[in-house]
C-alpha cells in the first residue's frame, strides 16, 4: 500500500471551522499524552485533554489549543473535533493572565468538590492558552 | 360610494401597517445575518461529526452502546421533537412544519407518539389536540446556547434509555437559502448509519486506502466504552443544536421573503385606493359643475 504524502487536517469546533488543509504533521493532545500523526497512521480515535496542538507544513508550525472533544486520525485524515479551540493569534492574552489569576486564587481557597475542579480545568486552559500565544510570538 | 374621508382613513390605515411591515422585514435581515453566519459555521462540526461516526458505525457492534443499538424493550412508541418558532407572521414557516409534523404522527396507526414541543407556536398547536406531549419549552430562540441543546438532548437520550420510546426523531426547518426553506424529518436516535447530506468537498480519499482503513478497527484511547460515552450523546447534542441553528436561521430568512411580500402588497392596496380615491374626488367635482351650471341654466 502506497502511503499518502500529506495529511488532510480539519479543525472545527461547534462555532466554526478553524483549519481545512494538507499538513505533513500533527502534534495531539490526547487523553493518554501527546501523540505525533505522520501520513499513513493506523485508524485512531481518541478523546482530547486540555493542551497545545500544532500542525506542521513545510517547515512552518502552527499552534493551537484545544481542550476536549475527539479526535479521528485516518492514514490520510486527521479529524479534530474540539469543544474549544483557538489559533495562537487568536487568543487574548490579557483575559488567560486574569482567568490564570482568578483560578489559582479559587483553588488556593478549597472551596466544593465541583468548584474545585472547574477552577482546575480554567487554570489549566489559562496557562496552555498562554504557553501557545507565547510560542506565536516567538514565531512572529 | 365611500366617502373621501373613509378612503383617506383607510389609506393612512394601510400606509402605517407598511411602514410595520417595512420595519419587520429589516428587523429579520439583520437577525438573519448574524444566524445565517451561525448555522454555517456550525455546519462543518455537525458534518465531521456525522463522518467520524459513520465510520464508526462501520466498524463496530451496534450492541457497544445503548445509543447506537435498538432499544432493550420494544415500547411501541416514536418521540417527535418540533421545532416551530415562537412568533408568527413568517408565512408557511409553521404551517408547514406543524403540517409535516402531524402527517409523521398519524402515519402508522399503530405507533404510540409523544411530542416534544420546540417553539410556541407548536405548542399552542399540539397541547390542544390531546398529544402525549412529554417536552416543552418555548422563547429560546431569542438568545440561542448551546445549553439549550443539551437540555433537549438530554430529554431525548433520558426517554430513549429509559425505555420510553423506541426512537427519536427530529421535525424542522432547514435553512437551505434565504429563499427556501425545506422541512426535514430527521432520526435522532438510535443513532445509526445516515446519510451525509453535504457533498464531500475534500480531496477525495484514495480509494485503495480507503479501502484498506475502512477494513481496519481504531486504535481506542482511552478504551472504546469511555470514548462512546462521551462521543454519542455530544453528537445528539450537536445534531439538536444545528437543528435549532437550522431553525432559527430559516424562520427569520422565511419572516424577511413574508415581510417582503407583504410590503410589496401594501403598496399596492395603496395605489389602488388612491386612485379610486381619485375617482371619487373626480366625480364629487364632476357633479358639483353640473349642479352650478344646471343652477345657472335655470336662472
Amino acid at each position: 500500500m502506497a502511503l499518502p504524502a500529506q495529511i488532510n487536517l480539519e479543525i472545527v469546533t461547534p462555532d466554526r471551522a478553524l483549519v481545512s488543509q494538507p499538513v505533513d504533521e500533527v502534534q495531539i493532545p490526547g487523553a493518554e499524552g501527546y501523540f505525533g500523526v505522520l501520513p499513513g497512521h493506523t485508524p485512531l480515535l481518541v478523546t482530547l485533554e486540555v493542551g497545545q496542538l500544532w500542525y506542521r507544513v513545510g517547515q512552518e508550525r502552527s499552534f493551537l489549543t484545544v481542550a476536549f472533544g475527539f479526535a479521528e486520525v485516518l492514514p490520510d485524515r486527521v479529524t479534530i473535533l474540539a469543544k474549544v479551540a483557538e489559533t495562537a493569534e487568536g487568543i487574548d492574552v490579557e483575559r488567560a493572565r486574569s482567568a490564570r489569576k482568578r483560578a489559582e486564587e479559587r483553588l488556593t481557597k478549597r472551596v466544593s468538590d465541583l468548584d474545585f475542579e472547574r477552577a482546575r480545568l480554567s487554570l489549566l486552559r489559562s496557562l496552555i492558552r498562554l504557553q501557545v500565544a507565547s510560542r506565536a510570538r516567538i514565531r512572529g | 360610494m365611500p366617502s373621501l374621508l373613509d378612503i383617506r382613513r383607510r389609506v393612512r390605515a394601510v400606509k402605517s401597517t407598511q411602514q410595520i411591515t417595512k420595519a419587520m422585514k429589516m428587523v429579520a435581515a439583520s437577525k438573519l445575518r448574524g444566524a445565517q453566519e451561525r448555522i454555517l459555521n456550525a455546519r462543518p462540526f455537525a458534518h465531521q461529526m456525522l463522518r467520524v461516526l459513520n465510520g464508526l458505525a462501520g466498524r463496530i457492534d451496534s450492541s457497544m452502546h445503548p445509543l447506537l443499538a435498538d432499544p432493550a424493550v420494544r415500547t411501541g412508541g416514536t418521540l417527535i421533537f418540533v421545532i416551530t418558532a415562537d412568533k408568527g407572521l413568517c408565512g408557511g414557516f409553521n404551517t408547514n412544519i406543524i403540517k409535516t409534523a402531524g402527517k409523521f404522527a398519524v402515519a402508522d396507526p399503530d405507533r404510540e407518539v409523544a411530542l416534544g414541543l420546540v417553539g410556541r407556536k407548536g405548542r399552542d398547536f399540539f397541547s390542544r389536540r390531546g398529544f402525549d406531549v412529554r417536552y416543552e419549552i418555548t422563547n429560546l430562540f431569542g438568545n440561542l446556547s448551546f445549553n439549550d441543546a443539551q437540555e433537549i438532548a438530554e430529554v431525548a437520550i433520558d426517554e430513549y434509555t429509559h425505555d420510553r420510546t423506541d426512537s427519536v426523531y427530529l421535525v424542522y426547518n432547514e435553512f437551505k437559502s434565504v429563499m427556501q426553506q425545506r422541512v426535514v424529518v430527521e432520526r435522532l436516535l438510535p443513532i445509526g448509519q445516515l446519510p451525509e447530506d453535504e457533498p464531500d468537498d475534500d480531496t477525495p480519499l484514495d480509494p485503495a486506502v480507503a479501502e484498506a482503513a475502512s477494513l481496519v478497527d481504531y486504535l481506542y484511547e482511552p478504551v472504546p466504552q469511555q470514548i462512546f460515552n462521551e462521543l454519542l450523546p455530544h453528537h445528539v447534542e450537536i445534531q439538536v443544536f444545528r437543528a435549532l441553528l437550522e431553525s432559527s436561521a430559516a424562520e427569520h430568512a422565511a419572516r424577511m421573503t413574508a415581510m417582503d411580500s407583504a410590503t410589496k402588497n401594501s403598496g399596492e392596496i395603496i395605489d389602488q385606493l388612491t386612485i379610486y380615491m381619485n375617482k371619487v374626488r373626480q366625480a364629487a367635482i364632476t357633479r358639483e359643475i353640473i349642479e352650478v351650471v344646471s343652477g345657472a341654466e335655470a336662472l
